[in-house]
């Protein structure tokens, strides 16, 4: 869920000017740094210090019992640009050091590839970072980068996907295809961290169809503007993001929940009306692959009160539903047939002040995650953020009860050079 | 059609007495578009600093790309990318304008890689926290307004048109604005805006014009000083650049992604 304020969004990439270093990976990367100087390398980092605060006591024996849990994150990234713009290398890595959760602390490259921007079309090879979709909650159709599922319950931290792409712009229709050669595993936590769910999660999934890691994937995904609506028909076949879990008997007897990995077809569609105050916007797809055919709609509508009481401050009032048909067998979610009502106040003040929360129901039994995101610059080069996910009322039975307890605030400083 | 304004305005100004102050003004309008015809594409970067009525600044830096186009009812297309502050570095807005209809608006957003189309009727409020509302920045079609002459004056070492204007689309934070062209160039040299009880809100100075190419006057840097809240945004350019050959195809909501 990014609280964008009307026209700046959450944290963005981080450029300074060119440091020593990157001068000399250019000249090992073949790209003569006379050039690269001239025509840009921009490079910078993210440096983040949060804490998490868990205000109830873990549900299981032996999971970790602090109830605050500081981490660190280290983000740098890099650009350089050179024949005239048409060629561009980009990277950004990722770091995290968490106090209590070994798989928490992790590292990944988020992106690291080269781009070609010909006249009417884009090649790109190497890792690279997807987003298809139009909602704020539910991301059904977001389906090309693996979700780096211990970040944050949302599903907006994604994994760097290894691909090649090309773009083809046409006339009729802008159409993105992508190869991919690898298949990325979600990431939990560790056995003894917060929000592991009911059963420690097994390090060592199944994939049903053979294949594994290195049985590739490939996706498309068509888009055109007709007025006021954009719309997107997508397409991904490969192997599955959203892993289902068996239990298995580890060593010693214990239980544990081992991902399985199905090879899918997915064919989605996303969908957004955009009027003066309001957007509608629906994502929806059909997956086979898991056993019976699984459909999933989710749809919403926001309206934006504009200078809200007087203010600059907008007000955009959210909701979003989403229906679901999968079953047992299928990747479960946290939920199924769900109802988001919130609201986004953004001051369009100088710091870019944005709050974002409402609570998530499951219409069939009544639980609620609740989510609140705040969010303001302080002074030029920081960033403050306080985020909550918070449960309630769960359902003994249900696979979210299992971390119901986990609720937690978040508290993030991040400054950028 | 710009021909026959130039000499209505110039040629024989003791005709001016047979327009109505209406057509007079619409003329000082036209005249000033006519002579900002034929610019192309144009590349500028520029230094957007806020200060608050204490004094306290912050600032922004922007690139922006226009192309101008044709057409009935249609404005030119734009794309701002920020460069600082660093945290919201590489954000673009990709901008369709129309005279009169809401314009088309797309915004790319790095960290999640996400193009998002937003609504555009939020003409009124403040871009990026700055004094300047959407409406300020976007190109001004003549016939986004209605227009009334008022009188010809000194406006510092020049000669100025004073022109009052009421705006025609809807949403505009504005009853009216009173634009000061000079009769040299047609350049807009003041404009001062009035809120919706019509008092006086903000004003816009605009120094340091210069000609680039065949003649295109564009403003080193504006000033827009708000009245009401104390608070000023000055916009500095940096560099103006023109003819780099843009076409329709650099001003898609997919070419957003390489924008940065």
């Amino acid at each position: 869920m990014n609280a964008a304020a009307r026209f700046v969004g959450t944290a963005g990439r981080v450029v300074s000017t060119a440091p020593r270093v990157l001068l000399a990976a250019a000249m090992v990367l073949g790209v003569p740094a006379a050039t690269a100087a001239a025509q840009g390398v921009e490079a910078g980092a993210e440096v983040e210090a949060s804490v998490r605060a868990f205000p109830a006591d873990p549900l299981f024996p032996g999971q970790q019992t602090a109830a605050l849990s500081p981490s660190v994150v280290l983000s740098p990234d890099f650009e350089l640009e050179w024949s005239d713009r048409r060629w561009r290398l980009v990277g950004e890595g990722f770091a995290r050091l968490d106090a209590h959760d070994g798989r928490r602390s992790h590292v990944d490259i988020r992106e690291l590839g080269v781009s070609y921007f010909g006249d009417r079309f884009t090649a790109f090879a190497g890792v690279g970072q997807v987003f298809w979709g139009v909602n704020e909650v539910r991301h059904l159709v977001d389906v090309v980068n693996q979700v780096d599922g211990v970040e944050d319950l949302d599903g907006e931290d994604k994994l760097g996907q290894p691909m090649v792409s090309l773009t083809l712009e046409s006339d009729w229709a802008v159409l993105d295809l992508y190869y991919l050669p690898y298949f990325r595993e979600r990431t939990f936590p560790d056995h003894d961290a917060r929000l592991r769910g009911s059963l420690p999660i097994d390090g060592d999934p199944r994939y049903p169809n053979g294949g594994g890691r290195w049985d590739g994937g490939v996706a498309a995904r068509a888009f055109r503007t007709f007025g006021a609506v954009d719309l997107g028909l997508s397409y991904f076949g490969g192997t599955s993001r959203e892993p289902a879990f068996e239990v298995v008997v580890a060593e010693g007897g214990q239980p544990r929940a081992r991902p399985r990995y199905d090879r899918i077809d997915q064919w989605g569609t996303d969908l957004q009306w955009t009027g003066e105050r309001t957007l509608l916007k629906l994502e929806a797809m059909t997956r086979g692959g898991h056993g019976d055919r699984l459909y999933a709609a989710s749809g919403g509508i926001e309206y934006t009160l504009y200078q809200v009481l007087g203010s600059d401050g907008d007000l955009g009032l959210l909701s979003e539903i989403t229906f679901d048909s999968r079953g047992e067998g299928a990747p479960s979610t946290l939920f199924e047939h769900d109802l988001f009502l919130g609201g986004r106040w953004a001051l369009n003040d100088p710091s870019d002040t944005s709050v974002l929360g409402g609570p998530l129901i499951d219409l069939s039994t009544g639980e609620v995650l609740a989510v609140f995101e705040a969010e303001r610059r302080l002074g030029s080069a920081w960033r403050l953020s306080l985020d909550g996910r918070l449960f309630w009322n769960t359902d003994p039975s249900s696979r979210i009860h299992g971390i119901h307890r986990d609720g937690f605030l978040a508290l993030s400083l991040v400054r950028y050079f | 059609m710009a021909a026959m304004v130039v000499t209505a305005l110039t040629a024989a100004p003791g005709l001016a007495g047979a327009q109505s102050a209406e057509e007079r003004g619409r003329a000082v309008a036209e005249e000033a578009d006519a002579r900002d015809r034929g610019w192309g594409d144009e590349k500028s970067t520029m230094r957007m600093i806020l200060r608050n009525r204490g004094g306290e600044e912050s600032s922004r830096e922007l690139r922006r790309t226009g192309l101008e186009t044709d057409g009935e009812g249609i404005g030119d297309r734009s794309i701002i990318v920020f460069e600082s502050p660093n945290d919201i570095e590489g954000t673009a807005l990709l901008s369709h304008t129309r005279t009169l209809d809401p314009d088309d608006q797309w915004l790319y957003l790095p960290a999640l890689r996400r193009v998002k189309r937003i609504s555009s009727g939020n003409k009124s409020g403040p871009f990026v926290g700055s004094e300047f509302a959407y409406e300020d920045l976007v190109s001004q079609e003549v016939d986004k307004y209605e227009y009334r002459w008022l009188r010809t004056e000194r406006c510092g070492d020049l000669e100025c048109e004073v022109v009052e204007r009421y705006p025609r689309y809807e949403n505009s934070g504005y009853t009216r604005q009173i634009v000061w062209w000079d009769t040299a160039e047609f350049r807009a040299q003041r404009v001062e805006f009035y809120d919706r009880k019509d008092v006086l809100l903000k004003t816009l100075s605009s120094e340091g014009y210069q000609s680039y190419g065949d003649g295109f006057w564009r403003p080193h840097r504006m000033v827009m000083q708000n009245h009401q809240s104390g608070k000023s945004t000055e916009l500095v350019f940096e560099d103006w650049r023109f003819g780099a050959g843009l076409t329709e195809d650099d001003f898609t909501p997919s070419r957003l992604r390489r924008a940065r």
